[in-house]
């Protein structure tokens, strides 16, 4: 859906962005991960035009975004950055309406839309939608932030370290809601962090840059398992590894089927560093599993947390070689 | 026995102790056979008599009283009237008085209102509005109070109550130029305020677009704020003559409104730009970048982001050249450029001071009423916009 080919991007003699190609699919959950000064924001923000590409094409749907009217361009995109940037003249409501607005959509729909919004994003819309965003906490102000992208349905979501300023709970629930809504609308987003956790947590895939290039491009379990660099190993860290290893799969990955336990069950979404927390603080080695329905789902091991898994389906591009 | 009685309000203390002091020690009115000659003290407590004089004592009273209430909105609801009420009294006392010294004496007679009215009437004044904002009254509530006060004095402008005091007696011999010396005043005010604008707001944009501009601009416009007014008038003439000697009959001459207008649109600039520019330059990056992101164009990111936020400060920009220009083009009538101005030098250079007063007393008004309307649309523009981190009005 979204493709870099050879783009480049200079200030003045420093090479932001150098050569990068890389594919992000319809629907998938693209993390652009890396040190600061890595350029990962500057691709981030040539994907709207906020930024305009020296070299090389962009396209989207194979429609070269050169040709577009920024505008245009950005109106079907939507964009969260760190620091929100809520209008503070204007209400929670209007701050929402802003690009339905802009496209003209009609009174009651833009409202509904609103409503609908504020109660996806947890926000009690009798009590918000009047509300002005000083009168709002920092977590508050970043969901009115992202249903604010959000609101003219656009087909590509584009995340600039949105819950970098939070307080690791509120960054939690909102990393929680964002999965969530990506799974539930099949938006295309490119989120760009610094924090591998973070990452792990949220990307179906995560490329890595450093200096401007792409380093690695790969599913979180490749990322681990296989770091294409001292850097990416650096990244995902040496502290800690197996639990970070163990928390990007999830229970029904590893549940034995045919089995049954009693006890109290582990729904089969539940990522497997919370499965083997919850067999230290239980004192057994065998978890019983239920699916999504509540369903018995058979039983998880302990020895299943040490088996090696095969590792996932490529990141779609040119992956390792994204600088080639 | 020895009664302790609660302070709960210094400033109402020390007012009401100086109007006590000043009723006491101070001449109320001055009383002169004609204009030329100083007059004779009259003390208050002549003026004081019949049933107005007992009303007016009773605020005087109630004023005495003020600095023990307790600070509830009831207490000072009733210092805002004690102050306000005690004021408009005093101003109902000289006009009464006045009337009864005219009677016997030649037409010539003065009345004037001596240092002990303007001691007490300030203490009232400054009691009421102290006590309007400890009621946490915003500025369309102490408009209201201030604008109560104009209009108990207006009422005996307007009934005639005080035409037997001086400045009225000068007002009466100067009816038909006065009327045209405000209009011509508050015209001199606006006629540079509207090249003002048109320069001023897009030099502000151009400074906040361009660090290079605002470089080059402000340092000029501090200098041109730091010449005295007088010389800057001065500086004047000789070019603006020049160049009506070279265009005859274009009009242009050293003296007049067209040199008081271009001083006082040289003065206002300095307040609209840099507040133009310091507005803009407070709109956080953040929502800017937003909007770009969200798709708005720059010509909507302008109106509908830039020019909201940096209202508030602009507005406070406009405040100070209001204000100043109207102080300002008093001196200008020194040039020939004519309005209140130049009924306060005629009685300066003519030594009657009640003269001086009938055109300083509007000059303030007029000062008075514009800042307290840009307080107001100051008050709504930031109230919009709720509150802005790192945000203050120079």
């Amino acid at each position: 859906m979204i493709d870099f080919e050879r783009v480049t991007k200079r200030f003045g003699t420093w090479t932001a962005v150098d050569a990068v190609s890389f594919t992000v699919a319809e629907g998938e959950f693209r993390v652009l991960i890396g040190p600061s000064g890595s350029g990962k924001s500057t691709v981030l923000r040539m994907i709207n035009r906020l930024i305009p590409a020296d070299e090389g094409a962009i396209r989207i749907d194979g429609e070269d975004i050169a040709a577009l009217k920024p505008e245009e361009l950005r109106r079907r995109m939507g964009y969260v950055i760190q620091s929100v940037g809520l209008f503070p003249h204007w209400t929670v409501e209007r701050n929402i309406a802003t690009v339905p607005g802009l496209l003209g959509w009609p009174r009651a729909r833009i409202r509904d839309r609103v409503t609908e919004l504020l109660e996806l994003l947890n926000l009690d819309p009798r009590r918000y939608r009047g509300a002005y965003p000083h009168q709002l906490s920092g977590g508050q102000q970043q969901r009115v932030g992202v249903a604010r992208a959000l609101a003219a349905e656009p087909r590509i979501l584009l995340m600039d370290e949105p819950f970098s300023a939070l307080d690791p709970i509120t960054r939690a629930s909102l990393q929680a809601e964002l999965s969530a809504i990506h799974r539930r609308t099949g938006t295309t987003v490119v989120f760009v962090t610094h924090d591998m956790d973070e990452a792990l947590r949220l990307g179906d895939s995560i490329a890595v840059m450093d200096h401007g290039r792409l380093i690695q491009c790969a599913t979180p379990l490749d990322i681990l398992t296989h770091p294409a660099s001292p850097l990416v190993r650096d990244l995902v860290g040496r502290e800690e590894w197996g639990l970070k290893r163990l928390a990007v799969e999830t229970v029904g990955d590893r549940a034995r089927r045919q089995e049954s336990v009693t006890g109290e069950p582990l729904a089969s979404g539940t990522p497997l560093h919370r499965a083997l927390s919850e067999m230290v603080a239980r004192g057994t080695e065998r978890l019983p599993v239920v699916d999504g329905d509540g369903r018995p789902a058979g039983v998880l091991h302990l020895s299943d947390l040490v088996r090696p898994a095969p590792g996932g389906p490529a990141c779609s591009g040119p992956g390792p070689s994204g600088t080639a | 026995m020895i009664i302790r009685l609660p302070l709960h309000n210094r400033v109402a203390l020390l007012m009401a102790l100086a109007a006590a002091a000043a009723a006491v020690a101070l001449p109320f009115l001055g009383f002169a056979p004609n204009r030329l000659l100083s007059g004779r003290p009259v003390p208050l407590w002549t003026a004081v008599q019949g049933l107005g004089g007992a009303m007016v004592l009773i605020t005087a009273l109630a004023l005495l009283a003020t600095p023990f209430l307790r600070p509830t909105r009831f207490g000072l609801g009733l210092t805002v009237a004690a102050g306000g009420l005690f004021t408009a009294g005093l101003v109902w006392l000289t006009g009464a008085q006045a009337a009864v010294l005219a009677q016997g004496a030649s037409a010539a007679a003065r009345t004037s209102f001596a240092s002990g009215f303007w001691v007490m009437a300030a203490a009232g004044l400054l009691t009421a509005v102290d006590a309007a904002r400890r009621l946490g009254l915003g500025a369309v509530g102490r408009m209201a109070v201030g604008g109560a006060v104009a209009g108990l004095v207006a009422l005996q402008l307007a009934s005639g109550h005080l035409d037997s005091l001086s400045i009225l007696k000068e007002y009466a011999n100067r009816r038909d130029v006065f009327a045209d010396a405000v209009l011509r005043h508050a015209m001199l005010v606006a006629t540079a305020l509207l090249p003002t604008l048109l320069v001023g707001v897009p030099l502000g944009i151009a400074a906040h677009r361009v660090q290079a501009v605002g470089r080059a601009v402000f340092p000029v416009l501090n200098v041109v704020q730091t010449v005295p007014s007088i010389a800057l008038f001065g500086l004047l003439m000789a070019p603006l003559a020049a160049l009506g000697t070279m265009l005859p009959g274009s009009g242009i001459s050293g003296v007049g409104p067209l040199p008081a207008m271009i001083a006082l649109t040289l003065y206002s600039l300095l307040p609209i730009v840099r507040n133009t520019a310091v507005g803009l330059d407070g709109v956080p990056a953040p929502v800017r970048e937003a909007a770009r992101g969200m798709g708005l164009t720059p010509r909507q990111i302008f109106l509908r982001v830039d020019l909201p936020l940096a209202l508030p400060v602009f507005l406070s920009g406009l405040r100070i050249t209001v204000v100043q220009a109207v102080g300002l083009a008093a001196v200008a009538a020194l040039i020939g450029a004519g309005g209140l101005g130049a009924i306060m030098f005629q009685g300066l250079f003519a030594n009657a001071l009640d003269l001086v007063l009938l055109g300083a007393v509007p000059v303030i008004l007029l000062a008075v009423a514009a800042d307290a309307l840009l307080s107001i649309g100051i008050a709504a523009a930031t109230h919009s916009i709720g509150v802005l981190p790192g945000r203050s009005a120079p």
